[in-house]
């Protein structure tokens, strides 16, 4: 007995976080090489099967949202003439873009299995700020009355304290350029303006981050509340006038009313699908030659193929001018509100997936208790989720307020929030928690969208038609969820 | 054995409000050896445990690490210590893969802050094949595609991961069939042969007379006896456990009777 137990201990160091050399390192070396072969799928085939057997198993990942995407479009172009040719299909990234950057936000709140319906509201509440402010040379004080700014300035002081208090400090420093903003004036300046307005955005998703979290309060009670109560604080911003408008103000009206120059539209496509080809490919050739499970090349080359035919399609058609009147201004260009989307998608897939933050909030959603025990402070994680979803909610406040043209009393009301939340659940975001990623709400959000999109060229289709299949697509995502859920073995 | 034990309590007493769960109860684990902890429904197993882990707080008694006296207020003391726990829910995340999820909370990440795959996957890899685990077919599988077996090998690599020395298994074998529990405690013997002090709390006679080394008995929150397994049968164990004692050894006749 005493033979085995003397080695291996003496070569021990005392020092527990001591380099990660394991003790077990050393007695068979042999078995090592049971698992050289785990490396995944090394050929097309095998990665084709892979697949077909993951989504048997439930891990459907973006296929339903893709097959309800070209459902759609071949549904809409055989039924009407107009759908494909009259430059129709290049305003869905317009139309969608609100839905969109609610949806990718909504899905950090989800991937905890938890819910914001708050996140419309915020929003419009968030871009109000905004759109009174620029409209008063950045003196937001004139214009609340009643003690309303300085309930404001405290609102954003006790947020600024909660995300000192809880650590996070990337809140915490937006949240001080908000106050500083608020105070100084600074707002005149558009650009400030609307960063006003995301810093408020992460100001309420930190307080409804904190009553969710370390106050208790069922997420869906908590953000239904608040829901109510950010329409009430709305129509209180706007006084008595009815809307304020925010069309003559060039930069936020340019997000979804102007396009880049169409060189430049093919310069973000190289750089992006790309950037995306280069990155994966080099993954995996760097994976595979250092003996890691990697992805097969071939499913890495034909990824990026179908991406960038899918871009060029998309920026092709952008460039196009798509003024139906022909002696009018030209209208061609990818919409820079694209360009924002997916600036956001890359880093906040960077966030997800790439680091700790990331890997901890999916730990957070899959299984609290065993995140709990790995030492990762949950409660913080739901107030960071909720931070973000707000902050994104409040920069498609801001796209709505720009696609609008200003900011109504209903802003972000009625089903914005609803079709948010749809858009993240049809691209593949499950409600039960700790599956789901950014793109979800990109793919959900142009299915959502394509509905009403497409609809309108059928005038005899109206409004109910478009109510039903939007929820039938719901339903269908929903229950591919909870059905991939349950064959998943326990 | 002349050796330290790695991990050694002494006089530990534990109540909960009236009840004394823990009569000053004394405990040791050597390193290299499994060590069962046995006993019957609320004989104290659990609570032993969690005053080790430091979820509980002693009212008296105190914890020898290799041989000098520690504090051990939190979880997080116990695992600087190179304490591990793994407890019978296992607490892995379904939707994390073995490596995600061995390195949950202590991920290495690259100078740039990201994470650093390469290098966790490769140690899983490394661990996984030191403790001869060969049931597992990728270390990338999700762990929602792990069976009852594969996931409590999961669990115990990640405790063998951190270059932990001892390590407390509560109920490893619980909820396992006949084939998976062959290879738990394959495994289990496997740590102490790779020096680690090993504690496996069990119900299962069967497995405690299979692997461990020596055996502690409590009764009744008080320690019956510490026993090698070499020296009892199991009858004995089961009286022990049942009664307290067992012809000469355990408890006093009188104690035995006045605790029960």
């Amino acid at each position: 007995m005493s033979e085995p137990t003397d080695t291996p201990q003496s070569t021990e160091t005392p020092t527990p976080p001591a380099p990660p050399t394991v003790t077990v390192a050393a007695p068979d070396t042999s078995s090592v090489s049971t698992f050289t072969v785990d490396a995944g799928a090394s050929n097309l085939k095998e990665a084709v099967v892979g697949y077909l057997n993951k989504i048997r198993g439930g891990e459907t990942g973006a296929l339903p949202a893709f097959a309800g995407l070209v459902l759609l479009l071949v549904v809409f172009s055989a039924t009407t003439k107009v759908f494909l040719t009259r430059g129709n299909l290049a305003n869905l990234p317009t139309q969608a873009a609100p839905t969109i950057l609610i949806a990718m936000g909504l899905v950090f709140v989800l991937l905890l299995g938890e819910i914001d319906l708050s996140a419309g509201t915020a929003a419009g509440l968030a871009s109000a700020g905004m759109a009174i402010t620029v409209n008063h040379g950045g003196n937001l004080e004139s214009q609340l009355k009643g003690g309303m700014f300085g309930a404001y300035v405290v609102f954003m002081v006790i947020a600024l304290g909660v995300a000192f208090w809880q650590r996070l400090w990337a809140f915490g420093g937006a949240i001080v350029f908000g106050v500083v903003v608020l105070l100084t004036h600074l707002g005149s300046n558009q650009v400030v303006a609307m960063l006003l307005a995301v810093t408020t955005g992460s100001a309420i998703g930190i307080l409804t981050g904190y009553l969710r979290a370390r106050v208790g309060i069922p997420s869906f009670v908590v953000t239904l509340a608040l829901f109510l109560a950010w329409q009430g604080v709305l129509i209180q911003f706007l006084g008595s006038g009815n809307a304020i408008a925010t069309r003559r103000f060039q930069y936020i009206n340019a997000l979804e009313n102007t396009n880049i120059k169409p060189v430049w539209g093919w310069i973000v496509l190289v750089l992006f699908v790309g950037g995306y080809g280069g990155f994966t490919l080099y993954r995996s050739v760097k994976r595979r030659s250092e003996h890691l499970s990697a992805e097969p090349v071939s499913i890495v080359l034909s990824r990026f193929f179908v991406l960038a035919v899918l871009g060029f399609v998309a920026v092709f058609f952008l460039n196009k001018n798509r003024n139906t009147n022909s002696k009018g201004k030209h209208i061609e260009g990818v919409p820079w509100v694209v360009l924002l989307i997916l600036i956001l998608l890359v880093a906040l897939t960077i966030l997800l997936s790439k680091t700790t933050f990331g890997r901890h909030l999916y730990a957070s959603g899959g299984n609290a208790e065993a995140a709990r025990r790995a030492g990762i402070d949950v409660p913080r994680m739901r107030i960071a989720a909720f931070g973000i979803s707000s902050t994104l909610a409040a920069i498609g406040g801001v796209v709505l307020a720009s696609k609008q043209g200003g900011v109504p009393a209903d802003a972000g009301g009625g089903n914005t929030l609803l079709f948010a939340v749809g858009a993240a659940v049809v691209g593949g975001t499950s409600l039960f928690g700790g599956r789901g990623r950014v793109r979800d709400a990109i793919l959900g959000g142009l299915v959502i969208n394509l509905i009403p999109n497409g609809l309108q060229l059928h005038p005899n289709l109206g409004a109910s038609y478009q109510y039903v299949i939007t929820g039938g697509f719901l339903l269908t995502a929903a229950a591919v969820d909870a059905l991939s859920r349950r064959r998943q073995p326990t | 054995m002349s050796e330290t034990p790695i991990l050694e309590l002494r006089g530990i007493n534990k109540s909960f409000g009236a009840i004394q769960v823990l009569h000053s109860v004394d405990f040791r684990v050597f390193p290299g050896e499994v060590m069962a902890l046995v006993g019957d429904n609320g004989a104290g197993k659990s609570t032993l445990v969690k005053c080790v882990a430091g979820i509980y707080p002693m009212d008296s008694g105190e914890i020898l690490f290799d041989g000098s006296p520690v504090q051990v207020h939190g979880p997080r003391d116990a695992a600087a210590l190179g304490i591990e726990i793994v407890y019978q829910d296992l607490a892995l995340c379904d939707n994390l893969d073995i490596v995600q999820n061995m390195f949950l909370g202590r991920e290495t990440t690259t100078p740039l802050h990201t994470l650093d795959e390469g290098s966790m996957e490769r140690r899983a890899r490394e661990t996984l094949a030191g403790l001869s685990v060969r049931t597992v077919k990728s270390v990338r599988q999700l762990v929602s595609d792990l069976s009852g077996g594969q996931r409590q090998t999961v669990a115990i690599a990640k405790a063998v991961l951190w270059n932990n020395r001892v390590v407390l298994l509560d109920e490893p074998t619980a909820a396992l069939g006949v084939a998976q529990t062959e290879q738990v405690l394959d495994l289990v013997r496997r740590l102490a042969h790779n020096g680690l002090g090993v504690v496996l709390i069990s119900h299962n006679m069967n497995d405690v007379m299979q692997v461990a080394d020596r055996i502690t008995t409590l009764y009744l929150g008080k320690v019956a006896a510490e026993v090698k397994t070499v020296d009892v049968t199991h009858s004995q164990v089961v009286e022990l456990i049942t009664a307290g004692r067992t012809g000469n050894i355990g408890l006093k006749p009188a104690e035995a009777a006045q605790s029960a």
